[in-house]
């Protein structure tokens, strides 16, 4: 009967379907696997389309996981159903290395890709403003030395930047920045707010003495309305800057690169983001890009090889290679030969300094 | 004595009749009327209003997106520049900046190169390759071809940067807008329709990026997601209306449905993660295991809607044909399967329009991804629609803002098609009794 056909059919296909998938996924993959931070993935993601459009290979598929999240999936263990790739807009840790070695994970290749500044900007329309990182850390720290001196913690009293610093504009604070579960806010919190408030004595002496109290205060941002979490989006944030004059964004400097119409970089420390400010080192706020490489996975997974050489070529991460255009800060010539050659020898990590 | 005073008089005179209670508070009543049809009407209109705004800025968003500047270049395949023995691997950006430094022969220097360089995508050395590779013939000739320009010059040329900008900061420089405006002079630069859009993967090139990978991704996650959901779906709500005795344990799994029906998506992606990629070791990032997570979450709705249209069919027609010797099995397949089949398929249509908007539970399974290849198979990594609007509305490039709200308005689409699908598929086959 068709009724029987059309049942018998549908539970054939289902059988071939999923003996397909389970034999395709314990034979061999033939596209790199690439997971990681979501600040590395638009530079990633153009090496790799430039890979598999120049070469035979297919193209790389990569996964925005975020740098926590692409470590775990990489350090879960070799063989082809774990990623060959993980991208991190930090360095990896020394907790996460332990965790790659028991899991049979020992042979890393650690490359440096080049750096990422982070950004306060505000609109067009109003002036530019001229912070030191320790206003930034006064402005946004949920509690702050007591304005009328004395060595303890007061709930953050400034309502206006005029009140942190008299120098600045007579406008509430209000800024726009990510949430904490993104590498941006970890990046933002330990390279602005931790050396704003070393500026402090006391505070200094307290992260020599207790780095954990030390980072409670320097981690902690103002609950208070004037810090917003405007979410993991950075469009978003451009978009509100662009419609509140008076509003300071924290984000990414790609995203300043593409939106220097409506939106310009704040003065930090007397140095305004520019790409060559942030390469030469001048900017504060920048982190450097890395991504890691399975080196047991290199000559199974085809196209491994030439994957590196494209993303470690002068063409790629060059001062006017693409990834430079997309916004990615090069590394200095020195430090890209010292990366392209360890790379070149697939030099494994063996322990953090 | 007034009126007031003369109908209290008339109170006091007569008992009060039902009557006259109604009628003194009969125009209250219709104001109260009144005004409980205009609430009503106002949330209607408040509705339609957020559905308006949404259309009109998602479609005045992303209708440009649809239309993509072109260049026209003259480029000479230079054997010199090409090489001979190996075509797939010659230098066609080299070509592509040749062919422009001969359109501008007085641009001179370094970085004025580069600037001239940027007007052009990058995919129009793809596009050269391609020629080459599939007619060898060309090389040593000239051709005309059009090739897409770089995102800038396409928001320039659609009217998304303020021209005064140029010199303080703006994405092109004076001389890149002054190349511009002599390349329209001489009709080398225009818009056309978008193929690009429509049939190409995803690109970091806004230029470049199209919905054709994500939305043959969704065709096959959805496939799979039919497939096992529709079949699944109605032999549970038939055994549960015409065969499965009424005691607790049907109780128990009737509610357990039901609270199935209402579990955020994102717990079936975790669910999918726990027992398919990492119990049975499927891919990550397949449609195959997309469609399989979506299954799980399409299946409460079907066997709901399944059980509703089952119980509609009225219970003469069970016993007519149990009456005239048919057995339990011949009567479901013959008479009350067909009744209830159009209503089963607008649940499970629905149910489909649902999991076409998902995003949540295939992050978790790894279909949040960059994939360039258009996938062909149930096990080729691929995204799915929304996904690709998400990843792209966090795309720095501005031209991606376009293309996020003209991919909204293709999903939109499909959404209607398919709510329609199940409108006309009701109306069609509806029976009363």
């Amino acid at each position: 009967m068709a009724k029987k056909t059309v049942l018998l059919a549908t539970a054939l296909v289902f059988i071939f379907v999923v003996s397909t998938g389970v034999v395709n996924a314990q034979s061999a993959r033939d596209y790199i696997s690439i997971v990681g931070s979501s600040t590395v993935y638009p530079f990633a993601t153009v090496v790799a389309e430039q890979f598999g459009k120049t070469t035979r290979y297919k193209t790389p598929k990569i996964e925005s996981t975020g740098s926590g999240g692409g470590l775990k999936l990489f350090c879960a263990g070799v063989g082809v159903e774990h990623p060959d790739i993980t991208n991190a807009s930090r360095r990896i840790k020394k907790s996460e290395l332990e965790k790659c070695q028991s899991n049979g994970v020992t042979e890393i290749v650690e490359v440096k890709i080049g750096y990422d500044g982070i950004v306060l900007a505000n609109s067009n329309r109003a002036k530019p403003m001229k912070l030191s990182r320790k206003d930034i850390f006064l402005a946004l720290a949920k509690e702050v030395p007591d304005p009328k001196g004395g060595e303890k913690l007061v709930a953050n009293p400034y309502r206006t930047w005029k009140d942190v610093n008299p120098s600045l504009p007579n406008i509430r604070i209000e800024v726009l920045g990510p949430p904490p579960t993104s590498g941006t806010r970890d990046a933002f919190v330990e390279l602005a707010m931790e050396s704003g408030a070393k500026k402090f004595d006391w505070l200094a002496a307290l992260r020599k003495k207790d780095k954990k109290a030390f980072k409670a205060v320097a981690h902690t941002l103002r609950e208070d309305g004037a810090y917003i979490e405007a979410g993991e989006n950075d469009n978003l944030i451009v978009q509100k800057l662009d419609a509140n004059p008076n509003a300071v964004g924290i984000f990414g400097f790609s995203f300043l690169d593409q939106n220097t119409d409506k939106i310009q970089g704040s003065y930090v420390d007397g140095v305004q983001p520019s790409f060559d400010a942030i390469a030469s080192g001048d900017y504060p706020l920048s982190r450097p890009l890395f991504f890691y490489v399975k080196k047991a996975h290199i000559g199974v997974i085809p196209g491994m090889e030439g994957y590196l050489a494209e993303f470690t070529s002068e063409k790629a991460w060059g001062p006017d290679g693409y990834l430079a255009d997309k916004g990615m800060i090069p590394m200095p010539d020195a430090e890209r030969y010292k990366y392209r050659a360890d790379v070149a020898k697939l030099r494994v990590l063996t322990a953090l300094k | 004595m007034n009126k007031a005073d003369l109908i209290r008089a008339e109170e006091k005179k007569t008992p009060k009749r039902t009557i006259d209670v109604v009628r003194a508070g009969l125009a209250k009543r219709y104001r109260a009327e009144g005004r409980f049809k205009l609430y009503g009407l106002g949330a209607i209109i408040i509705s339609l209003l957020c559905l308006a705004i949404l259309f009109i800025s998602i479609v005045g968003k992303g209708y440009p997106a649809f239309q993509q500047t072109f260049i026209q270049l003259e480029v000479f395949f230079d054997p010199a520049v090409l090489g001979q023995e190996n075509l797939s691997s010659a230098n066609f950006p080299g070509l592509v900046k040749k062919t422009l430094r001969n359109m501008f022969p007085d641009v001179k220097g370094r970085s004025d190169k580069r600037a001239l360089y940027q007007l052009v995508s990058t995919g129009a050395a793809f596009q050269l390759r391609e020629m080459i590779l599939k007619d060898p013939g060309l090389v040593g000739k000239t051709v005309s071809v059009w090739v897409p320009a770089d995102d800038d010059v396409d928001m320039l040329m659609k009217g998304h940067f303020d021209r005064k900008m140029s010199e303080s900061g703006g994405r092109l420089n004076n001389k890149q807008l002054a190349w511009i405006d002599e390349l329209s002079r001489q009709g080398k630069i225009e818009k056309r329709f978008n193929t690009i859009f429509f049939t190409s993967g995803d690109s970091r090139e806004p230029e470049l990026a199209g919905i054709g990978g994500a939305a043959s991704g969704t065709v096959l996650t959805l496939v799979v997601t039919l497939i096992l959901s529709f079949p699944i779906g109605v032999a549970a709500a038939v055994y549960l209306e015409e065969f499965a005795s009424k005691n607790r344990w049907t109780d128990l799994i009737e509610v357990n449905v039901n609270n199935l029906a209402a579990v955020p998506s994102i717990v079936f992606g975790l669910l999918g993660l726990g027992v398919f990629l990492n119990f049975f070791g499927l891919p990550r990032s397949a449609p195959l295991v997309g469609g399989l997570v979506l299954t799980l979450m399409t299946l409460p709705i079907i066997i709901i809607a399944s059980r509703a249209a089952l119980q509609s069919v009225p219970p003469s027609i069970r016993e007519g044909a149990l009456g005239v010797g048919a057995s339990k099995m011949q009567m479901v397949m013959h008479h009350v399967l067909p009744l209830a089949l159009p209503g089963m398929l607008t649940g499970t249509i629905i149910g489909m329009a649902r999991a076409l908007g998902e995003t949540a539970p295939l992050l978790m399974i790894g279909m949040v991804a960059f994939i360039v290849d258009i996938p062909t198979g149930f096990t080729d990594p691929s995204t799915v629609l929304p996904v690709q609007i998400y990843l792209w509305a966090d795309s720095p490039e501005r031209a991606f803002v376009e293309r996020t709200s003209a991919a909204i308005i293709v999903l939109l689409a499909f959404l209607i098609i398919m709510n329609a699908a199940a409108i006309i598929l009701r109306k069609k086959f509806e029976r009363r009794w």
